[in-house]
């Protein structure tokens, strides 16, 4: 029996999307460059010279329609790339071997396949790894010349024709760029995590998404059945009559509760006896805000700024900062917006040529996030003023991540105080008085929060490397991954000591982490008095609902129970007793 | 035939984005325009001849220009040069 026969086969990935859909497999395959040896008559040489100059035409014709399409999608600078690709193709060093072997009497799809093997093998001798990765650049092009040669089309996302799940390797901004949207049904790649490109496409779809499956496209053919289960990560395969039923009902009744939370939007977040807290969203880039706006956010409260250095070979400058930030304050106003200053490793910037950091053992206690801009101030100076621009254009807030002691803080403001003395000399406009708040996501930090809250305007909580920092996990690590517990008693009494003292300096304490986002801990961290929760976008709703359910005494008193616990059965004990008060 | 021993300034290098730079310029002129590294002789007018070179950030490349307008070949070439193809130097 060939595994696509059995029925009900469970894959396990990454839940990068939540939701459930039915239905099958478009797959979704880079096509390989493939080598199609022919010999061609003496008196047809003349053709085949003829057909190669047609597919250069017709490449040629493609790679301007990429240009458009990148450079609407992802700004001019981006679109170089297919000005790179335009001169590979028109490389007087690649037309001249082609012509000359097709001459010699080879067929034009054997003539590029020489010539480009013969360049590729000449760059494997570059001693420089980025010039050497440049042949990836030239076997594009050649693979797209071999297309149009045999007449064959690419499979894009543009060509499916009726509703489908998406199964592929990996996608990028160039494959989802043609994706007809109302025919993707769900996502399920090979490689990929969260905060994919994948991830935050069908996040924003709202559509769900499983990635990190390791090797789904080999073991899945075009329309095959198959069930994505984005709320718990897995994809079924071949899913029998039964387990499809079970999961269509499970889709039902999802449908029925968005429909109904849907009617939230415009209320506010309220408890019932009156008070209100805010609801933000966290966001990657400014595609975003339409989901953000759509689902009722009353604020972004994380704009993590990093997608402008991992999706290019240079560093972004003054004038990209600027336009990214105030496009999305001023679709945001007059709602706050709080830019996160780069929380990059230093593996990431020396892609981009900036230096050369070796590989260290420890990145996540290494030279990243704050760390890495003071290290390298222009580069932080560079994107302050930016932000700084951006914030006449709306309510505009900076936060630094990753702060572990309070010289950090005077530091980076020192910084920020020279950027806006240059901008002052160049005559650009700024809020002088723009808040700067820290993040807190180091226990070293949360421990001495009073401190830290008198030396900025607000705080942040960064769940997520808070817990794994202070519980010494690493929750990716599937071993100790059941250590990694937001309701640990070390934890919720940080959470408090960090909210008090907020509250003591007059400042207000917000969530950006996974915490805030997850419904079972609303009421914990509402009783525990955060003022602003920030999450994900398709969240809000859910989380509202949770919100306008209790009162602010009865979460008060859940989080002082909670408080008391010492011990695991002691804190389920305390939920129980709540759910079924 | 003109000459001129011309140098990478910039931080990054002759990457893809100068090297689209130097044949877009020389594919303006009609001179025949090569740039010679060590034993290797390549046409100013091939991206992938270029990006072969890789030549980093101090490297000095020779050009060549053979033809009606090879002075204002040089000098244009000169020009991105030293100006770093507009670049962080």
């Amino acid at each position: 029996m060939t595994p696509s026969d059995k029925t009900n086969i469970i894959l396990t990935g990454v839940p990068a999307s939540p939701g459930v859909a039915i239905g099958k497999v478009f797959l979704f395959e880079d096509d390989e460059l493939v080598l199609i040896e022919k010999t061609i008559p003496k008196n047809k040489i003349k053709d085949e010279i003829t057909r190669l100059n047609q597919a250069i035409v017709k490449t040629k014709a493609e790679l301007q329609e990429n240009q458009a399409e990148l450079s609407k999608m992802l700004g001019k600078n981006y679109a170089k790339i297919a000005d790179a690709h335009m001169l590979i193709l028109n490389d007087p060093m690649l037309n001249k071997d082609t012509v000359a072997l097709i001459n010699e009497g080879n067929s034009a799809e054997f003539a590029i396949y020489k010539a480009t093997e013969k360049i590729t093998k000449a760059f494997d001798l570059i001693d420089d790894e980025y010039f050497r990765e440049r042949k990836h650049d030239i076997i594009d092009v050649a693979k797209k010349l071999m297309r149009h040669l045999l007449g064959k089309q690419k499979k894009t996302l543009a060509d499916l024709d009726s509703e489908s799940i998406v199964v592929s390797k990996n996608l990028t901004p160039a494959d989802t760029v043609s994706m007809r949207e109302v025919m993707v049904r769900g996502f399920a790649t090979d490689t990929g995590g969260k905060t994919s490109h994948t991830a935050l496409v069908a996040q924003s779809l709202e559509i769900p998404a499983v990635v990190g499956l390791k090797n789904i496209t080999s073991q899945v053919s075009h329309g095959m059945s198959i069930i994505v289960d984005g709320n718990q990560g897995i994809v079924i395969l071949n899913p029998s009559k039964e387990t499809q039923e079970n999961y269509k009902r499970e889709h039902d009744i999802q449908a029925a509760t968005q429909k109904n939370l849907e009617k939230l939007k415009d209320l506010p977040a309220t408890t019932i006896d009156g008070k209100e807290v805010v609801l933000g969203a966290n966001i990657e880039n400014p595609d975003e805000v339409r989901s953000v706006l759509k689902h009722g956010a009353n604020g972004i409260g994380l704009y993590r700024s990093e997608f402008m250095y991992l999706t290019r070979k240079t560093l972004p400058t003054e004038e990209e900062h600027f336009s990214n930030y105030s496009k999305v304050a001023k679709m945001m106003m007059p709602y706050e917006v709080i830019i996160r200053t780069i929380d990059l490793g230093g593996d990431k910037i020396s892609k981009l040529g900036l230096m050369n950091i070796g590989q260290e053992a420890n990145p996540f206690m290494g030279l990243r996030a704050i760390r890495l801009c003071l290290k390298y101030p222009d580069l932080f100076k560079t994107q302050l003023k930016g932000i700084l621009r951006a914030s006449v254009t709306g309510n505009v807030k900076i936060m630094y991540p990753m702060i572990s002691q309070i010289e950090e803080i005077r530091q980076a403001n020192d910084i920020l105080n020279q950027a806006k003395i240059e901008l002052r000399k160049e005559g650009k406009k700024f809020d002088e008085n723009i808040q700067v708040g820290a993040m807190v996501e180091v226990p070293s930090v949360a421990v001495v929060a009073d401190i830290i809250a008198k030396e900025v305007d607000f705080l942040s909580i960064g769940t997520n490397d808070l817990i794994q920092y202070t519980m010494a996990v690493d929750r990716v690590n599937e071993d100790v991954a059941f250590l990694y517990d937001p309701l640990h008693p070390a934890i919720l009494r940080l959470l408090k000591t960090i909210i008090d003292a907020g509250h003591n300096a007059g400042k207000s304490v917000g969530m950006c982490g996974e915490m805030a986002g997850s419904p079972e801990f609303s009421i914990a961290l509402l009783g525990l008095g955060l003022d602003e929760f920030s999450m994900s976008a398709i969240q809000i709703p859910k989380i509202k609902n949770v919100i306008r359910s209790v009162s602010m005494k009865e979460a008060k008193n859940l989080a002082n129970e909670l408080l008391k616990c010492s011990d695991r059965a002691a804190i389920s004990g305390v939920i129980k007793k709540f759910k079924y008060r | 035939m003109t000459e001129k021993k011309l140098k990478v300034i910039n931080k990054l290098g002759l990457h893809a984005r100068p090297a689209s730079m130097v044949v877009q310029s020389a594919m303006k002129f009609q001179s025949t325009i090569t740039i010679v590294k060590d034993e290797y002789t390549i046409d100013a007018k091939s991206i992938m001849g270029l990006m072969m070179l890789a030549a980093a950030n101090g490297t000095e490349l020779l050009f060549r220009a053979d033809g009606v307008d090879e002075h204002e070949a040089i000098s244009k070439m000169e020009e991105i040069f030293n100006n770093g193809f507009g670049e962080e130097i």
